[in-house]
């Protein structure tokens, strides 16, 4: 305790990547929280405390309708308020997987508040996919939480992910978004072979901050 | 919360989402794929589009905003209100009313918070429009009724569907039915078993006539359905635990001397006495384990599963099921509810263990099929289909997939089996849970339906080519959301405090609350009121309530004082509760009671000694004759020509050949324990012999899990025992989790019998034997049985159109699961060959009575691979030692094998492992295995492929024999 972040992670029916989330942030120094979005609709303090704020993979509400659909409309009808407050006094976004679907349609990615400028569609396969990937850091891109694999200590490591998803190739509303985001330094992360028919192989971009990530690899 | 406004009246609305242009429609694109290859027919384009009734009072801005702010993705879809107009052919695939919808239940919810309204006024249900051009009418409805639907739980439409309303259920009577036994004969006695789908047999209806009798009084239809179902042999094992009488034709040299296992006794006349079959062997095996100092079990067949020490302070429980009868009808629904069912086994073990993985194997018939038997779907839709459903609810579940096997075979072309398997996690001092007298019996998660009904009757009896019409109630869709929801209530509950807030748990399975409630309540009886379960819908009578097999659901038992603290966090976690009645209820004489009511209503009332011990247990014969010629003989297939071409064959034969295609929609990596993967090599694509993960974060100490799968190569084939198939398949399991780093010595197994008729006394005493194998087989390499399941009555029946009758008896069918402690998970092995220049090839293979030489053998690899630096391991099966060894290449990366032996290639032995190890380590591992060792070949590296003095094969060659057969 004392110096240790305040993580919290968000889960609902249907999550399931919660405790790798959980433990990854302890392993990196955080105190973590996991607390059901339904009780920070009720009451929200906890996000205002939050420095690191996860939205973990999973099936959230069975992914019926879409991945990530009902989870992402719980957010925006009920704590869209207090997370863009969250990502205006600073605080650290990241969410893997079902997370990256949630932020997308919640309006958290490609910038907090903006549009939906793009999708997470249905892989090119046409279904499920799970295995490794290797994947690149951009070193363009101005994410916080892919600078250790661009310049520092783990730079020079392959960095070797475990992708599992049916809904992760990456559809721009139009060209111009994709152009934008490279030039913004908002791709954060590629794959370094074809695994899903993402546009640009994209595999995690960032917000114009870089400190709200979202990918469909699970690095927890 | 608010209601709908109440100046807008209810309306049925349709909604239709369609991917845009700019996302493309992969759905379409492999149903057209799909349409060539399994149908051959040719389709020019498809789109697809998602659909939605909602019933509900709805203003037009509410409707707009459901579309736009629910529905629809602004980037990769487009919405509209109604139906757009077909190009050119429409089909709409909708499910039946009452059947589960999962979606729909979601969008309702979603729908009722978006709004702000009461989930109550909503009504909902989703389907799925395609629309093709270029195809004909025939084959639209082909494709329609053989890829896109299937009418046992869903109805197509051919334009676009818009109900005037949504199916609403009338109640019905609930007026109590009675069956006075008085002076019925034995034809009556058992046309009332047909007609009631009860499928008890004479001895049993006789028996139920007597107790009656005696009563003094007509029975209730519910009390003949709670003895149906508790009697049923899906429930009770009655040919497993029954009294047998063996006998078997004279032979110079018996295989088995039934003298030395106790509890079998040999008479003059030749002929065995075992007085329970079960008790007798597969779980007498374990018993004298026990008694022999193994010291790890901890609860073992009187649970949901069988549960096993891990560490100090962690148990492992493990629990496998087949689900074949509602797979062989509706493949989806009937391997998701398999694995749903599973899972909520391991939730009910104990006071709840957590599941941390799961295991499918498929027995189907081969996918180049010409024609089918009336009544049969496509083996390949089948398997197609099995995959989804396990998919869809394991990897909605959190819970990874990590083993598994597929067999092909004809014999399982009507009759295809489907196992289930989960392991699960819970502390140590939770694995025994008892109701206490007074304790309050409550149901935890889904509500009930009419689905599911006669699911444990009729999977006890034989199919046949009508059953689809007849018993589409027994099968279900499952919801694997409400199952997650339920996982986190039960965890949240047990963890909650020092102790549990319930004193006992399990599952809603076979035979719903008749089971789940009778079971609990053996000992100290239960009184029920059956109107307090939450239904789905009006229109059941109370008597389908009781026996309704509507999944996801939990049945606790809680005290009193803790009822508040379980509802608050039920209704955290959005799980329905109900109170359904009392444990603890006696008769006069101090029996237990079981009392059933219906709106205050006394409407049963059995006695538990009766239900539970009550049903009569004939003797059964068994009688072993002399083979007959073999109609399923061997086929040695291309005995003629070279090595070459043999190896490439058995690579591409489907019962080898890669099943990447499933494994990779599998989620195996979920909960982030996975350490030995399902698919081995540097690019995942090797097959691996077993998986091994790592339970507790805490502790590097690993659980290996792996099966071994033995079937008859015919059923009356002069070579196929069913005792040595049995030994074998445990030695199969045995050597699979070896070869990833189990501790032969803390291996714990589980039997899934699947037997045709036993009613037959060869298939009865083909039984016997297998399970005399399983017995002497876990005695002999020390792996005690903790947990098993039987399936009988597996054969296919039907009539040709000449009017002939056909009977095909699936093979004997004996699945092995097994888990294993891996000590250290650093020490996990893989099969695939590393790229270690000059690296051996070694094969062990133990010599001499199985028995013997099958236990020496694991011990002496295992004690290898612990102590020295193994590269990787792989267990020969199918196929031989070349066959492995070649599995072992195509696993490996910039690694080639020169093959130096004379040992045969494709025979086929048990206790057969291949290791690859570092050159100098060469001398110390044949000292090691003492003359069972031979190098077999050396591996170099910046090559590829497998080469010998007379042959050679190119790693391409290789890999598109073994890749090219499955890859759907």
């Amino acid at each position: 305790m004392g110096d240790r972040p305040q993580a919290l992670v968000l889960r609902t029916a249907g999550t399931n990547c919660d405790a790798e989330l959980c433990a990854a942030f302890e392993l990196a120094g955080a105190d973590v929280k996991m607390v059901h979005v339904d009780r920070l609709a009720e009451d929200p303090t906890p996000i205002e405390r939050a420095a690191i704020i996860g939205l973990p993979g999973g099936f959230s509400h069975g992914d019926d309708i879409a991945a990530g659909r009902v989870f992402a409309v719980k957010l925006r009808e009920h704590l869209g308020n207090a997370l863009r407050a969250a990502a205006e006094r600073g605080a650290l976004m990241i969410g893997p997987c079902n997370g990256f679907q949630v932020m997308v349609q919640a309006g958290l990615l490609p910038s907090v508040g903006g549009e939906q400028e793009l999708a997470l569609a249905e892989n090119a396969g046409g279904r499920f996919i799970d295995r490794w990937s290797r994947v690149e850091a951009d070193a363009d891109s101005v994410c916080l939480w892919t600078k250790p694999f661009v310049e520092g200590e783990y730079s020079q490591e392959a960095l070797v992910l475990p992708v599992a998803h049916g809904e992760g190739r990456v559809v721009p509303r139009n060209g111009q978004v994709i152009e934008r985001l490279a030039s913004n330094g908002q791709i954060a992360f590629r794959y370094a072979e074809e695994v899903n028919g993402s546009v640009d192989h994209i595999a995690g971009i960032c917000d114009p901050t870089g400190r709200i990530f979202g990918l469909m690899p699970h690095p927890e | 919360m608010t209601t709908l406004a109440s100046d807008v009246s209810v309306q049925v609305r349709r909604f239709e989402v369609r991917p845009s242009e700019l996302a493309g429609d992969p759905v379409a694109a492999r149903v057209v794929r799909e349409a060539k290859s399994a149908l051959g027919v040719e389709i020019d384009s498809a789109r697809t589009a998602k659909c939605y009734i909602v019933e509900a009072a709805l203003t037009q801005e509410q409707a707009d905003r459901v579309l736009q702010d629910l529905l629809v993705d602004p980037v990769l879809e487009v919405g509209v209100e109604g139906g757009a107009a077909s190009a050119e052919a429409t089909v709409e695939v909708w499910p039946l009313p009452g059947v589960m919808d999962p979606a729909a239940q979601t969008v309702r919810t979603a729908i009722a918070e978006l709004l702000g309204v009461e989930p109550g006024s909503i009504e909902v249900t989703t389907g799925i429009r395609y629309d093709f051009i270029g195809v004909s009418t025939d084959d639209l409805r082909s494709v329609a009724t053989q890829l896109l639907s299937n009418p046992v739980i869903e109805h197509v439409e051919y334009s676009v569907w818009t109900p005037t309303e949504l199916a609403h259920p009338a109640p019905v009577d609930q007026s109590v039915r009675t069956v006075d036994f008085a002076g019925m004969n034995d034809e009556r006695l058992m046309q009332l078993s047909k007609d009631g789908h009860l499928f008890l047999n004479l001895e049993e209806m006789r028996a139920i006539r007597d107790h009656f009798a005696k009563l003094g009084r007509a029975a209730t239809d519910i009390e003949l359905e709670t003895i149906a179902q508790t009697w049923s042999e899906h429930c009770v094992h009655k040919t497993l635990k029954a009294q047998v009488r063996y006998t078997e034709a004279k032979s110079a040299t018996p295989v088995i001397d039934f003298a030395k296992i106790p509890g079998c006794t040999v008479h003059s006349d030749g002929s065995v006495r075992i007085d329970n079959l079960l008790k007798r062997t597969v779980a007498a095996a374990t018993f004298e384990l026990i008694e022999d100092g193994l010291d790890w079990t901890l609860s073992i067949f009187v649970d949901n599963s069988g549960v096993i020490r891990f560490d100090d302070e962690t148990a492992v429980c493990m629990k496998v099921e087949t689900h074949n009868r509602p797979s062989a009808i509706e493949p989806y629904g009937g391997a998701a509810t398999g694995i749903g069912g599973c899972i909520r086994d391991i939730i009910g073990t104990g006071l709840a263990a957590k599941p941390i993985a799961n295991t499918d194997v498929f027995c189907v018939a081969n996918p180049e099929q010409e024609s089918l038997p009336p009544g049969v779907l496509h083996p390949r839709r089948i398997l197609t289909r099995v995959v989804d459903g396990v998919r869809d609810y394991g990897n909605r579940m959190g819970i990874p997939t990590v083993n598994g096997a597929v067999h092909f075979d004809d014999r399982y072309i009507g009759n295809p089996l489907v196992f289930a398997g989960c392991i699960g996690i819970l502390p140590i001092g939770l694995e025994k849970g008892d109701p206490q007298l007074g304790d309050l019996i409550v149901a935890l998660g889904g509500r009930t339906g009419k689905d599911g009904i006669h699911g444990a009757t009729f999977s006890s009896g034989e199919l046949t080519d009508t059953h689809a019409d007849e018993f589409s109630h027994a099968v279900q869709i499952g919801n694997a959301i409400e199952e997650k929801r339920v996982l986190d209530a039960i965890l949240r509950a047990r963890d909650a405090e020092e102790r549990p807030l319930y004193s006992a748990i399990t599952d809603c399975g076979a035979g719903g609350f008749s089971s789940a409630v009778g079971e609990m309540g053996e000992k100290i009886g239960a009184s029920v009121d059956l109107e307090q379960a939450p239904l789905k819908y009006t229109g059941l009578r109370y008597d389908e309530v009781w026996i309704s097999e509507s999944q996801e659901r939990m049945v606790l038992a809680v005290p009193q004082a803790n009822l508040s603290a379980l509802q608050t966090i039920c209704d955290e976690e959005h799980v329905e509760f109900a109170v359904l009645g009392t444990f603890g209820h006696a008769d006069t004489d101090g029996n237990p009671e079981l009392i059933l009511r219906w709106e205050g209503s006394e409407v049963g009332r059995l006695s538990m000694p009766f239900l539970h011990d009550g049903v009569p247990m004939p003797t059964r014969e068994a009688v072993w004759g002399e083979p007959q010629s073999s109609k399923a003989a061997e086929q040695q297939s291309g005995q003629s020509s070279s090595v070459e071409e043999r190896l490439l064959a058995r690579l591409a034969d489907p019962n080898t050949a890669s099943k990447r295609w499933i494994v990779q929609q599998y989620d195996h990596e979920v909960q982030g324990g996975t350490v030995a993967k399902p698919l081995v090599g540097i690019h995942a694509d090797g097959p691996g012999d077993g998986a091994v993960i790592q339970p507790a974060r805490s502790s590097r100490q690993g659980l290996a899990i792996a099966n071994g799968l033995s079937l008859s190569a015919g059923n009356d084939a002069p070579d196929s025992d069913p005792y040595r198939m049995a030994i074998e398949g445990i030695d199969e399991c045995v050597r699979n989790l070896v070869c990833v780093g189990a501790d032969p010595s803390r291996i714990a197994i589980l039997d899934n019998f699947c037997w045709p008729s036993c009613d037959d006394a060869r298939n009865m005493a083909a039984l016997v034997r297998a399970c005399v194998g399983c017995y002497n087989g876990a005695k002999a390499y020390r792996t005690p049985f903790v947990s098993g399941k039987d399936s009988l009555n597996n054969q296919f029946r039907y009539t040709d159109q000449q009017g002939n009758e056909h009977l095909i008896e699936i093979p004997y069918t004996l699945l092995i699961s097994g888990m294993g402690i891996v000590p250290d998970i650093a020490k996990a092995m893989t099969s695939d060959a590393k790229p270690v220049a000059g690296s051996k090839l070694l094969i062990v293979r133990g010599e001499g009575d199985l028995l013997e030489a099958g236990p020496r053998t694991a011990h002496l690899v295992a004690e290898f691979i612990a102590n020295h630096p193994v590269l990787a391991a792989h267990d020969a099966s199918e196929g031989g030692v070349l066959t492995a060894a070649a599995e072992m290449l195509i696993g490996g990366h910039d690694v080639a094998l020169t093959w130096e032996t004379h040992l045969e290639a494709f025979a086929e032995h048990p206790t057969t492992y291949l290791l690859q190890i570092p050159a100098d380590l060469e001398s110390v591992a044949l000292a090691h295995f003492k003359g069972i060792a031979h190098s077999a070949g050396t591996f170099k590296v910046g090559e590829t492929g497998l080469d010998a003095e007379r042959f050679s094969v190119s790693d391409d060659d290789l890999r598109r024999a073994f890749f090219g057969t499955l890859d759907w």
